[in-house]
């Protein structure tokens, strides 16, 4: 019963909005599921198991010599996605009475069969399954199972149904491969925990939390060491005899997106450090030039140019296998320095530390830094350890203070989840001139953060109230209300209709006491933005 | 003589499908001096008609939406299998298997026969009489669901994946999106089929339908109003509300909500998608590509008319089997599970006295 099985979880997920119940599903897999079908849908879903055997073509020519041109035609300009077409028009066949497949079952066929025998191998599949099931198989075997649930869900929810700390389970994640057997042996109390060797695993990270200003008179400042916060994405470098991998933050493995950084990673460590976009002349581009390069399937040699990509780093966790993570981190910040001294690698540097006296010198230093690959500063303790998680009082987080203006409500949408009866996404505008000698609002950016619930009660009644039409889910509303939006940055954007993109904006404040009219103008918008790459204020 | 070919005494007017001979139009869209109603649902039965001819549980679902006044100047109630001839046209009602009353019409004149078969299905629903095949010259069908991606599943699995989720989050409601009239009602007794004897809470817009159901003897055991429930006691409940309202304001009263909704369209992932879906029911009022084939060969006319929905794939399907096929294109057709506004609720007032 397994692919029909799988099937229903994998329906169940694709259409689940919640974190918590798609835990609870994935929880009931690894619960009611034998070996090694529990482990072989995990790695299906973790995309660790991933078949080629199958074109689209093939799957469309399978379905075409079993139905009329004509309906399979109109159903899939009815349906849009090809697998789900041929997995609803599929004609079942009278008096098919075989079993369907196990998931283990497919796998183990698919390596035996030659390619000449998988029309008939598949087709004999899909008789046996239903809609659902047969969809899965289509996406499965043609290597387009999208979920919707990440790899490090899946992980939350093993570490959740085991009772283990996911951490403990992300570090040998990577040195196991499915069906994971020796791991769901350890999870479920039957043998040791798996030893990763030499395989390149992912360390779980060490954590910032944010520092309120408040809360800087309470710190020593010779206990504390500083650095610039790099607006790039995190990632932790592991080289070494069994491989060189990319790590992002939650464990996912990069390495794919940035070949010239693995191929610089000649070395036997395991480093913490930031991706950035770095120009030549060393300068750090702002984060909207590193999403071009993230989320692709192929790298081109021209993003490698355009986007030329380095990492700045600033821990060493293990040396030729020695681990230095329980070693103050004055002394892991000596031994990195040792490192890159001897070891010298291309497109790597050390972020740099920030002397400074008091805390108020080192207040200026922050508010002077107004580059926008700059978000603050990082606060880490002279004598911390290197400990997996956000363990308070070790590590902190100093963002500089945001960026306001106050915009127009111009669209609202609902939320998701919990909040798909609110509309709680807004899109906002300013105004610049109409070219008619008039004033026209153009919309700047989006924001669904920042306000409280009860802001978010008032909202949504007010759009419902002042809605002056409707495009499916999105309500466009009368230009009368203000709202205060802070962000991290402003970049110039060609993709964005006002030429400017924020970063990372949110809702400060409603402001019902503002006129429309006098909300802030682009122009005003322009001069925050931060022209060309930026430079770090050091 | 050769009886006339329908074409000559049964048109396609901007009120309907006309009977010249007879005087009357059935499913009229306007109002009309004479009308045959097939069912109950909105778009097929309108207010402010002459004289209605219809199924007694058809009339009162209609005196009991429209009110009174509105539903028919006059009602004249035909049960299955009673003949009435009017203008030397003989009408008699067949049932059709898709909601409570529902009745395919059957026409004869000068020995030429035709079976306007409204909206109908071919599974099973305890809640309705089973739809009767009848032999006929020309066969006026619906094709909604006609493509062939559109296999409805048996209902009573569809409901066992309803019970399993609540099996596990039983910590949060369940409340299923039904259309007031035939869905909600066999969601409900399907739901006591399948052994779920505890209470139903009811969006109020329908309840009142779930009353008339159980006056017109179909048993929906018991139904309470959700809308006076603390939400701590709909832990684990499962609750039936109009599509409208599940992803909705009226919604957020529910503890954690898992938002069903109970149609054949809920078969295309990207229609549940969009509706924000966490849990797709296929369960359908009507008749499922399989099923309009099947009761096309079934009733053997040589000419089938297609009132609405995927004509051109049915009448293509029609074709490679010698059947002649017409599209009618009737207009107002098929809004009946495609609706967007919310039914209003019944005033807190009216509620308070119910209760």
């Amino acid at each position: 019963m397994s692919v029909p099985a799988f099937a229903d979880l994998l329906e169940r997920l694709v259409f689940t909005p919640g974190r918590n119940a798609k835990i609870a599903l994935l929880r009931r897999w690894f619960e009611t599921q034998p070996d090694p079908e529990r482990g072989l849908g995990l790695a299906a879903l973790t995309d660790e198991l991933v078949f080629t055997a199958a074109k689209p073509a093939l799957v469309k020519s399978l379905a075409a010599a079993r139905t009329d041109p004509v309906l399979l035609a109109l159903s899939h300009d009815y349906v849009g996605d090809l697998a789900e077409t041929v997995a609803l028009i599929w004609p079942q066949r009278e008096g098919v009475n075989a079993p369907p497949p196990d998931l283990s079952e497919v796998v183990e066929t698919l390596e035996v069969t030659p390619k000449a025998e998988l029309p008939a191998l598949i087709a004999g599949w899909l008789d046996t399954l239903d809609a659902s099931g047969r969809y899965a198989l289509i996406k499965l075997l043609t290597g387009e199972l999208r979920v919707g649930a990440s790899a490090r869900l899946t992980r939350l929810a093993l570490a959740d149904w085991a009772g283990k700390p996911v951490e403990e389970i992300e570090e040998v994640w990577h040195g196991v491969a499915p069906p994971y057997l020796p791991l769901f042996r350890w999870l479920e109390g039957k043998a040791e925990r798996p030893d990763p060797r030499d395989a390149p695993v992912f360390r779980p990270l060490m954590l910032a939390h944010p520092l309120e200003d408040a809360d800087v008179a309470k710190l020593e400042p010779s206990e504390w060491r500083a650095e610039w916060k790099w607006d790039g994405i995190r990632v932790q470098l592991t080289g070494g005899p069994g491989g060189r991998r990319i790590w992002s933050r939650g464990g996912e493995d990069v390495s794919g997106a940035f070949p010239e950084i693995t191929e610089a990673m000649d070395f036997h460590a395991v480093l913490d450090g930031e991706l950035l976009v770095i120009r030549e002349d060393g300068q750090v581009a702002p984060f909207a030039d590193l999403q071009q390069r993230l989320n692709r399937k192929a790298v081109t040699p021209r993003m490698q140019r355009d986007y030329p990509v380095g990492v700045r780093l600033y821990d060493l966790l293990f040396d030729n296998g020695e681990d230095l993570r329980p070693l103050p981190l004055d002394e892991r910040r000596r031994r990195l320095e040792e490192w890159m001294e001897r070891v010298r690698p291309a497109r790597m540097d050390l972020s740099a530390p920030i002397a400074f006296a008091s805390f108020t010198q080192l207040a200026e230093i922050r508010a002077g830094a107004r580059a926008a690959s700059i978000e603050g500063l990082m606060l880490k303790r002279a004598d911390s350890a290197y400990v997996a998680g956000r363990q308070k009082g070790l590590w902190w987080k100093w963002k500089r203070d945001p960026l306001s203006i106050d915009a127009v409500m111009m669209y609202a949408q609902r939320g998701h989840g919990k909040r798909s009866s609110f509309y709680s996404d807004y899109t906002f505008g300013l105004w610049r001139p109409d070219g008619n000698g008039g004033e026209e609002l153009v919309p700047v950016g989006k924001a669904y953060s920042g306000y409280t619930d009860q802001e978010l009660v008032w909202l949504d009644r007010w759009i419902r109230n002042h809605t002056v039409s409707r495009f499916g889910p999105v309500r466009e509303v009368e230009k009368s209300l203000v709202l205060e939006v802070i962000f991290d940055a402003a970049q110039l954007s060609n993709r964005h209709k006002s030429g400017v993109a924020l970063r990372f904006p949110r809702i400060l404040r409603i402001r019902k006491d503002k006129p429309a009219a006098e909300a802030d103008r682009l122009e005003n918008l322009m001069n925050l933005v931060e022209k060309g790459t930026a430079e770090a204020a050091d | 003589m050769p009886p006339p070919h329908p074409e000559t005494w049964l048109r396609v007017t901007p009120e309907g499908l006309h009977c010249l001979p007879g005087g009357f139009t059935v499913d009229p869209v306007r109002p009309v001096e004479r009308a045959v109603v097939t069912h109950g649902h909105a778009d097929h039965a309108r207010p402010g008609h002459g004289s209605v001819l219809a199924t007694p549980e058809t009339l009162a679902i209609m005196r009991a939406r429209m009110g009174e006044g509105r539903a028919g100047a006059s009602q004249q109630p035909l049960r299955p299998g009673e003949e009435v001839s009017h203008n030397g046209v003989r009408i008699r009602l067949a049932p059709a298997g898709h909601v409570l009353g529902s009745a395919q019409v059957c026409l004869e004149w000068k020995a030429s026969r035709v079976v306007v078969s409204g909206d109908y299905k071919r599974a099973r629903d305890p809640t309705c009489a089973p739809f009767e095949p009848v032999p006929c010259d020309v066969f006026v069908t619906e094709a909604t669901f006609g493509l062939p991606i559109f296999r409805h599943p048996p209902a009573d699995g569809e409901i066992a994946r309803l019970l399993r989720s609540v099996e596990l989050f039983p910590e949060r409601t369940h409340v299923v999106g039904c259309y007031a009239l035939g869905k909600c009602q066999r969601v409900i007794a399907l739901l006591r089929e399948a052994g779920w004897d505890r209470p139903i809470h009811l969006h109020g817009a329908l309840m009142g339908l779930c009353r008339l159901y159980e006056e017109l003897g179909v048993p929906l055991g018991d139904l309470r109003p959700a809308t006076v429930a603390e939400k701590a006691a709909l832990r684990g409940a499962v609750v039936l509300a109009p599509p409208s309202a599940v992803a909705d304001r009226w919604a957020r009263r529910l503890a954690e909500p898992v938002v069903a909704i109970a149609s054949g369209w809920m078969r295309v992932r990207q229609r549940a998608r969009l509706r924000g879906v966490e849990l797709p029911l296929v369960i359908s009022d009507h008749a499922d590509w399989a099923e309009l084939n099947a009761t096309i060969d079934e009733v053997g006319a040589p000419e089938v008319w297609v009132t609405h929905g995927r004509d051109d794939a049915l009448i293509h399907a029609m074709a490679q089997r010698g059947v002649r096929g017409r599209a009618l294109h009737l207009i107002g057709l098929g809004d009946d599970e495609e609706e967007d506004a919310a039914p209003a609720e019944p005033a807190a007032a009216q509620e308070g006295a119910e209760a």
